[in-house]
């Protein structure tokens, strides 16, 4: 009775072993494996239970647009989680940096510089204005938290009354638009590349990711550290390739409207010719979530911010004992994430062409909820920006492709939020299991 | 003696809320020395070690180092001194990596200000090669390492870093018998090296063998200090309960 039971054992231990030494030699991490695996789930459902609209260029497009805005707080969320710390305020901020952005251009710099509506430097001195002001209300809730130990949690769920209703005072409750063309360019549909800049895009990122995975294989090899297999360098870097420009290649055909090219022409006085098609490519505000992501990840690995940022949330008390202030690390934390709101700010209202007084509602839930999807543990030390940003695609998926399928506004929110709770059980369960964390 | 002690600690008291955690002590240390502080849990022998490391400020009193008077406000400061502290509770980042923990706050950096984390692997591996040869595990979170492991992690910070003054807070309370046997042989090597060690435990007989005076708090007060082979083990036991000197006390 037990012989064969062990054999079986045995055989499925060596079948494990041999599963776990492809993953070791990719050195990919099981956990990134698993959210990419939950979001093709969730893609190739929606996409069954929709008659293949789900995955169409035009619904990819739309997505990837309306994950920027979520997505780009999502990252300066995971340091804010990482220090312990929480962020309920970022969807009012994101509101009061959106009226500052929206008052200059529509009143403040016509009237007090007297500059005239449509005059280019509008929409970067608003920008700057709100990107300055995002960080300057972010310090000030740090400096609460870090210097006067207010509990974060109460400081931005005091921060949620207050600049919501500043945004609100700001623009007197009223909806401020239409907003400045250039600054429109950033909302999505509004403002895409094209085929050509797309594919430009999209090759030097591939260049720049082989690039960066060589350097780094260079760099062990030069200081005899073990390396992956050459054979696991390669399949890793044509799965990013392929990603890469497989994702332009779908926004590359998304067509353009001919109604609207034909607009388009006529604006500049021209006629459309015969046969002309154009299509959107990528979206700018895209452009600007893989930037924000690639800093991001940049200071969280390679610069010691990033370093204090997670050997605070690993030991407080370990850091401050190295010497690391980290009364001044929660207000730069706080910071950034403030700017962040800034430019998701840019991001939402550009992609309402106005700004209404409940832009960002609820935007902090959601935020927090990417950034916890994505691996973020709320005990602090661990978080990565990637995965905030695979959580704010795998949520806001979710929400899209229940809505395509009909569900109704309120079972949506049901299972947004028990996925939500589900998603932090499998986590604490794979960290027991792997002892990882 | 006539040369200039490395650390003097003089008068030092500190208070938490009415509690008088530290109560006018003064202790000195030489270099090639190490001092035990022996004492009861509460004694204060944690509180006057962090005072020196930077992570309390003492109410009263002065620190001179190398006759010449020392500010310590924080653990910045201390590390400006050469002072490294291998803390009770093991200062270091669970979540990091051995590399990570050993250069933090004082990371290497590459030429354009990022971290240069090849080299600071690099670095640990050389310095764990030379401190605990079964070190191989640099690469992962320091939570996955043995409690020796971990110490050796802790104890290679204030080697490489050429500490001068080394405080060391129970580094064998976690520890097997192996790993404390390879602890209590750093301390000697350190030693022999001319660093002047701190030492706190509660094993009064491995305070015997490592060090060369003890000094004995009680509720906040030193009782006395004394060369170890003027005492015996069961004088010092006796200082530690009774809160009296030897002779006293016999």
């Amino acid at each position: 009775m037990s012989t064969p039971n062990t054999a079986n054992r045995a055989l499925s231990g060596a079948d494990k072993a041999k599963k776990t030494r492809l993953i070791d030699a990719l050195e990919l991490d099981t956990r990134l494996l698993g959210m990419i695996g939950a979001f093709i789930l969730v893609a190739v459902v929606f996409n069954v239970l929709t008659d293949g609209r789900f995955l169409t260029p035009r619904n990819v497009f739309n997505l990837t647009i309306q994950t920027a805005s979520v997505a780009i707080m999502a990252t300066g969320m995971v340091f804010v989680i990482v220090t312990r710390h929480i962020d309920l305020s970022v969807g009012a901020l994101l509101a009061t940096c959106s009226a500052v952005m929206a008052m200059m251009q529509t009143a403040w710099l016509p009237q007090f510089l007297g500059l005239p509506l449509g005059h280019p430097l509008i929409p970067w001195l608003a920008i700057g204005a709100g990107i300055l002001t995002g960080g300057l209300i972010g310090a000030f809730q740090g400096y609460l938290a870090g210097y006067l130990l207010i509990p974060a949690f109460i400081v931005t769920l005091g921060g949620l009354l207050v600049w919501r209703n500043v945004a609100w005072y700001l623009t007197n409750g009223q909806t401020i638009g239409p907003l400045d063309q250039t600054f429109q360019m950033f909302g999505g549909i509004n403002g895409t590349m094209g085929e050509f800049w797309s594919w430009v895009v999209g090759i030097v990122a591939t260049l720049a990711a082989l690039a960066a995975l060589w350097s780094k294989r260079r760099d062990k090899l030069r200081h005899d550290f073990p390396v992956k297999p050459l054979w696991a360098e390669m399949a890793l870097g044509a799965i990013i390739a392929g990603a890469i420009l497989g994702l332009i290649t779908v926004l590359n055909s998304y067509q353009v409207p001919a109604a609207r090219l034909q607009r388009e022409f006529a604006a500049r006085g021209e006629t459309m010719p015969d046969g002309f098609t154009a299509a959107y490519g990528l979206p700018i505000s895209v452009l600007l979530l893989i930037v924000v992501a690639i800093v991001m990840t940049v200071v969280a690995r390679r610069t010691a911010l990033g370093r204090y940022i997670f050997a605070t949330g690993g030991n407080p008390q370990a850091a401050e004992l190295s010497g690391i202030n980290t009364r001044l690390l929660t207000v730069k934390v706080f910071a950034i994430m403030g700017a962040l709101c800034a430019i998701s700010a840019v991001v939402a209202s550009a992609r309402l062409t106005n700004h209404s007084n409940d832009i960002g509602t609820l935007d902090e839930l959601r935020v927090i909820a990417a950034a916890v999807i994505g691996g973020t543990a709320l005990a602090g030390g661990i978080g990565t920006i990637y995965g905030a940003i695979l959580g704010a695609l795998i949520m806001q998926s979710l929400q899209s492709g229940m809505a395509m399928v009909g569900v109704d506004a309120p079972l949506q929110n049901i299972v947004v939020g028990s996925v939500l709770v589900l998603a932090v059980l499998i986590d604490i369960i794979y960290r027991r299991r792997t002892g990882k964390g | 003696m006539t040369r200039t002690p490395l650390v003097e600690m003089r008068n030092i008291s500190i208070a938490f809320g009415g509690v008088q955690a530290v109560d006018d002590v003064s202790i000195d240390l030489y270099p090639g020395e190490v001092v035990g502080l022996l004492g009861h849990n509460g004694a204060g022998k944690s509180t006057l070690i962090k005072i020196l490391s930077g992570a309390y400020k003492a109410d009263s009193g002065e620190i001179w180092i190398d006759g010449v008077q020392a500010t310590i406000n924080s653990p910045r400061d201390a590390r400006d001194y050469n002072i490294e502290t291998i803390h009770q509770t093991l200062a270091l980042a669970d979540n990091l990596s051995a590399p990570a923990n050993l250069f933090l706050g004082r990371e290497l950096r590459t030429m354009f200000g990022f971290l240069d984390d090849s080299r600071m692997e690099a670095e640990t591996t050389k310095i764990m090669a030379r401190l605990n040869p079964n070190f191989k595990k640099i690469a992962e979170p320091v939570s996955a390492l043995s409690g020796g492991q971990r110490q050796s992690v802790a104890i290679a910070r204030a080697v490489y870093f050429n500490a001068r003054i080394l405080i060391m807070d129970e580094p064998t309370a976690a520890l097997g018998v192996h790993e404390t046997k390879m602890v209590a042989d750093l301390i000697m090597e350190l030693k022999a090296q001319g660093l002047g060690i701190f030492l706190i435990s509660h094993d009064t007989r491995e305070m015997m063998e490592l060090c060369d005076r003890v000094s004995v708090m009680k509720n906040g007060q030193l009782i006395g200090t004394e060369r170890v082979e003027d005492v015996t083990e069961d004088d010092i036991l006796s200082m530690i309960i009774m809160g009296k000197k030897a002779e006293q006390a016999a």
